[in-house]
């Protein structure tokens, strides 16, 4: 059961797309697992025959359980932890605060499930094993988690989807962990997007609506080149440690209808062309919106940008998904008089807020990492 | 200190037919017990009758009786029916206690009999309360409380003289001393044998009798229960006596030899008093013949009655675990 | 516990007070009731509740009695199959011991071996609990033991009303009663109405209702109980408290219908945890509302040791308020 989230413990296993003796391919998607998150396709990372199946479809296992076997398995692709890392420079600063207690403990074995949760849980015919975070003592799951999962309108639907109940538990659980843990630090740039708005109408004048970009194409890429400029932005802090990535691999985030939210990743996202980001972002915000984003999207950012769009407000100030160590918001673009060769002009602006881990950068890097967006924004054709 | 036993003819033969009643009525509970429809202990009183038909004949039917575990001696010298008592060693309905007791606890209300008690020396503080109880709602009445010498060794003997002392209770302490504790011989277990010594100690006036000897057990009794009553104060009788039988059923007796048994069944109040009657020609041939043939129909009859009885429903086991009312 | 004061009528007295209150109402009302017990005449009682009755009952009502436990409870167990209806004091639990064999083996027994010829209408009183830095032979709490013995009705009244008419219920009830009183509440002050003239023996008290826990204890773990219930209301979390008021029988409807309420349960009790009365309401529980139980049962128990003398050590061994809320708090907010 691969981990799919820093909060997932558990995954119940709702579908196999293979069966014993066929061969698998590292990529392929060879079942479906019901999390918090919603419904996720788990691929494999090997290739071979797939020799054994260990857990049938509707058990619910503890991450780390091996689910199935694959014979001959050859690693087509270095496994992701074989990634090469930039080595981080040493920290010195010593850590006073004793590390904080996971949000959840890590759940091994029979589930806790109190005997009044366990009955209501009949009666209202919510599937125990979808509950992931218990709130009671040892992590049990009670009587009120039962029935905040009993009440979620989403409860009807097939057991492949979005379980709205349980997201927000695990963003109240992320988020949560994020404020109690991470001391964030805040910059904030405003940057004129004269040049890019043009840009984007001339580019966009003579295509088809599929074919056109969004001014949030050009912030994420803007987003994303930057950190190359200041990759100690990018990468995981855990265990006491902050680890680079020199992959830019760029969680967008997406608010599903009806609450919620999401974000998966863009890999590399910094080497994929405006049309290519359009392309992935489309998909994403679809697939996301059915559920049925893969394992690897919503484990692999490095970082995340958050776009409110034309119906958001000025400025957002983002509150980091752990482990990362960084998240970008773009504002509403809107006209403001601006000083240009000290005249007052009307400009389309927007704010650019940096949100990030002080454990691993300071506000040095901050600053130069949103001038660098800054500028980015300011030469939409080279981006 | 004779003087005031009534020893007519009648008189005579009641208190053999006394003695013969419990001696018979425990060889029949032995025979039982060896079927199996007697179950669990069985403390035979053989050899000690004359103590209990001695004493209880001291009294009237307004005196209390505490006993202990060896107490069909007492309950049928009381005049206890031996259908109920036989009913109750067999378990039955019927039997006194409704099954409930068995061998070691007799109880009959009607005859203030409070009890067969297996804890040696249980029972003595029990007598404080009803010797109280009478006292202080203006009855005449004395209690004769039972105990063996074993109980003497009991710090509840001694919490129970001194305060009969104290609070000068019509008591009457009887010490049955068979001489042994189960096993324990009475030397081996007593620094000072003499239990009327003893009682002394709690300026409560006592002596010792031949409690093989009905006669002289009756005669003794009496004045000490008139004693008893008169003085509102407790008195302190020592029955000296010997059980035949072992201590209860399964028992090797290796702590006392045959001989020793032997010499004391020589002595032995059933066969002593006869022999007396006898020799004095107080007795008829025909007369001991009407007797025993009167108690073994008596004891067949009780053993119908038992055998008859049926057992208490189980659905009624709780009933009186708290009573519901005082009985009146 | 102590209600405010709206009843004009009301008087304020000790619990001390009340318990002389109750037995010199018992000996006016019945010639057949008489007190015997250790220094409880002449002395005025080892706890001073007897004080003054031996002049106004005199010696033949008001019995001192020697150092003899096994003796005068033994006469008291006679004396109530004989008639009469005594009320028994032993000075302190742990001197009870020493009549174990008469209240076990004569007073619960002989009315069902007796084939329910015999009742025995006895009272005993004892004092309880520790907090007195007697060390441990005084500062036993045993209530739950004797609560284990089929036959006895165990009261132990923790309220100033309940010290005032637990006897009258007591000596009404043809069984033997035995009320322990706990050290520590002789001098609590508090007002009794005078339009309460009776308490029942049988149930349990809610002595505050609230919803997300129920704290279920008795006699001298009452107060710190509702201590602990006002600074969890300080908190948010609306504590139940529950006065058991009687370990035998057990108001079991009670302790049921409070749990499948507040579905959250500390028991505390200041016996020891092992075999306690506190395992048998936890126990009971579980048998008859384990599916209305929303997190595991906890119990605040005194420490398994002998009650040590020093003042830390011995408020370290005995349920604590803080104790309470801890575990409370940790059922309904888990950390």
């Amino acid at each position: 059961m691969p981990a799919l989230g820093a909060d997932m413990e558990a995954g119940t296993l709702v579908e196999w797309l293979v069966k014993p003796g066929d061969r698998v391919n590292s990529g392929d998607v060879i079942a479906v697992v019901e999390t918090q998150k919603g419904a996720i396709e788990v691929e494999v990372f090997q290739t071979g025959v797939l020799s054994d199946i260990l857990v049938p479809v509707g058990e619910r296992v503890p991450v780390g359980t091996v689910l199935a076997q694959i014979d001959g398995a050859e690693r087509a692709t270095p496994a992701p932890a074989a990634e090469p890392v930039i080595t981080p420079p040493p920290i010195v600063a010593p850590r006073k605060t004793p590390p904080l207690r996971a949000v959840v403990a890590p759940r091994v074995g029979r589930l806790k499930v109190t005997p009044a949760a366990r009955r209501r849980a009949a009666a209202l015919n919510v599937d125990i094993a979808t509950i992931v975070t218990g709130s009671g003592v040892e992590g049990s799951i009670r009587l009120a988690d039962v029935e905040s999962a009993g009440a979620a309108p989403v409860r009807a639907a097939a057991k492949r989807g979005l379980d709205l109940s349980q997201m927000r538990k695990a963003i109240a659980a992320a988020m949560s962990r994020s404020k109690r843990e991470i001391p964030h630090y805040y910059l904030t740039e405003t940057v004129d997007l004269s040049a890019a708005s043009t840009w984007i109408e001339r580019f966009n004048v003579d295509k088809p609506p599929v074919e056109r970009i969004l001014p949030a194409v050009l912030f994420l890429k803007a987003a994303a080149l930057a950190l190359r400029e200041q990759l100690r932005l990018n990468g995981a802090y855990e265990n006491d440690a902050f680890v680079p990535s020199s992959n830019i691999h760029v969680g967008w985030a997406i608010s599903l209808r009806g609450g919620g939210l999401i974000a998966p990743a863009i890999r590399d996202a910094d080497k994929k062309s405006l049309a290519e980001l359009m392309g992935a972002m489309r998909d994403l915000v679809e697939r996301a919106r059915r559920g049925n984003l893969r394992s690897s999207e919503l484990t692999s950012p490095t970082v995340t940008v958050t776009n409110v769009g034309d119906r958001g407000a000025e400025s957002v100030t983002g509150i980091i998904y752990p482990p990362q160590v960084s998240i970008v918001g773009f504002g509403r673009v809107v006209a403001r008089p601006w000083v240009v060769d000290g005249r007052i002009e009307s400009r389309p602006l927007v704010t650019v807020t940096l949100a990030a881990d002080h454990r691993a950068t300071d506000g040095h890097i901050g600053g130069l990492y949103l001038a660098a967006v800054a500028r980015l924004l300011q030469e939409p054709e080279k981006l | 200190m004779t003087s005031k036993v009534h020893l007519d003819h009648a008189h005579l033969l009641h208190l053999l037919k006394a003695m013969i009643r419990i001696r018979r009525f425990e060889a029949k509970c032995v025979e039982l017990y060896q079927a199996q429809e007697i179950l669990g202990f069985l403390h035979l009183y053989d050899g000690e009758e004359a103590v209990s038909v001695g004493v209880i004949e001291a009294l009237t039917p307004q005196d209390a009786i505490i006993a202990t575990y060896r107490e069909h001696g007492q309950a049928l010298a009381r005049g206890v029916d031996p259908g109920c008592l036989m009913a109750e060693m067999m378990g039955k309905l019927n039997g006194c206690c409704r099954g409930r007791g068995g061998s070691m606890h007799f109880f009959d209300r009607s005859h203030r009999f409070y009890g067969g008690n297996a804890i040696v020396g249980g029972g003595l503080p029990l007598a404080l309360g009803v010797a109280l109880a009478d006292k202080m709602q203006g009855r005449s009445s004395v209690t004769a409380c039972f105990f063996g010498e074993g109980a003497v060794d009991e710090g509840e003997f001694h919490e129970t003289l001194n305060l009969a002392k104290l609070w000068r209770l019509p008591i009457l302490f009887v010490c049955e001393n068979n001489r042994y504790s189960m096993g324990m011989a009475v030397e081996r277990a007593e620094a000072d044998i003499d239990f009327v010594h003893k009682a002394s100690g709690y300026r409560i006036a006592g002596e010792k009798v031949d409690g093989m000897d009905v006669v002289a057990v009756e005669s003794a009794a009496k004045n000490a229960v008139d004693r008893v009553r008169s003085d509102s104060e407790p008195y302190f009788l020592e029955c000296q006596t010997y059980r035949f039988r072992a201590h209860s059923m399964f028992d090797a007796q290796l702590y006392r030899s045959k001989d020793e048994v032997e010499e004391w069944r020589k002595k032995g109040p059933i066969l002593r008093f006869r022999t007396w009657l006898e020799a004095n020609r107080l007795i008829k041939a025909e007369e001991l013949s009407t007797i025993e043939e009167a108690v073994e129909k008596e004891i067949a009859a009780a053993v119908a009655f038992a055998a008859a009885g049926g057992l208490e429903p189980v659905s009624e086991i709780d009933r009186f675990v708290t009573m519901e009312a005082i009985p009146s | 516990m102590s209600a405010p004061q709206t009843n004009p009528t009301a008087t304020r007295i000790t619990y001390r007070e009340a318990c002389k209150q109750a037995l010199r109402e018992a000996l006016l009302a019945d010639s057949r009731v008489f007190l015997m017990g250790e220094d409880i005449g002449r002395y005025g009682g080892c706890y001073a509740v007897t004080k003054g009755l031996l002049k106004e009952f005199g010696e033949e009502r008001i019995r001192d009695t020697p150092l003899s436990e096994s003796a005068f409870v033994g006469a008291g167990v006679g004396a109530a199959m004989a008639g009469m209806r005594p009320i028994v004091e032993i000075m302190t639990v742990n001197f009870s011991l020493l009549a174990l064999d008469q209240i076990l083996n004569n007073a619960v027994t002989i009315p069902h071996m007796s084939g329910g010829q015999f009742a025995i209408p006895l009272v005993i009183r004892m004092a309880t609990g520790g907090g007195r830095r007697v060390a441990a032979q005084h500062s036993r709490s045993l209530e739950g033991w004797y609560a284990h013995i089929p036959g006895l009705r165990i009261l132990t009244p923790a309220t100033v009303e309940d010290a005032r008419f637990m006897l009258k219920g007591a000596l009404a009830d043809p069984n033997p009663v035995i009320i322990f009183e706990h050290v520590m509440l002789y001098n609590m002050e508090s007002d009794l109405s005078s339009d309460v003239t009776e308490v029942d023996i049988a149930r349990a008290m809610t002595h505050r209702p609230g919803r997300d826990v129920s704290l279920i204890t008795y006699g001298g773990s009452l107060s710190k109980a509702l201590q602990a219930a006002d600074a969890l209301a300080a908190d948010g979390i609306e504590a139940e408290v529950i006065d058991l008021r009687v370990l035998r029988p057990l108001d079991t409807k009670a302790i049921l219908e409070s749990v499948s309420k507040t579905r959250r349960c500390v028991i505390i009790d200041e016996g020891w945890r092992s075999g306690s009365i506190s395992a048998e309401i936890g126990m009971r529980i579980v048998e008859e509302a384990f599916f209305e139980l929303d997190a595991p049962l906890r119990r605040v128990c005194s420490r398994e040791v002998p009650i040590p003398y020093a003042a830390h050590l011995e408020d370290a061994c005995l349920p604590q308020t803080a104790t309470i809320v801890a575990a409370a708090r940790e059922l309904v907010r888990p950390t």
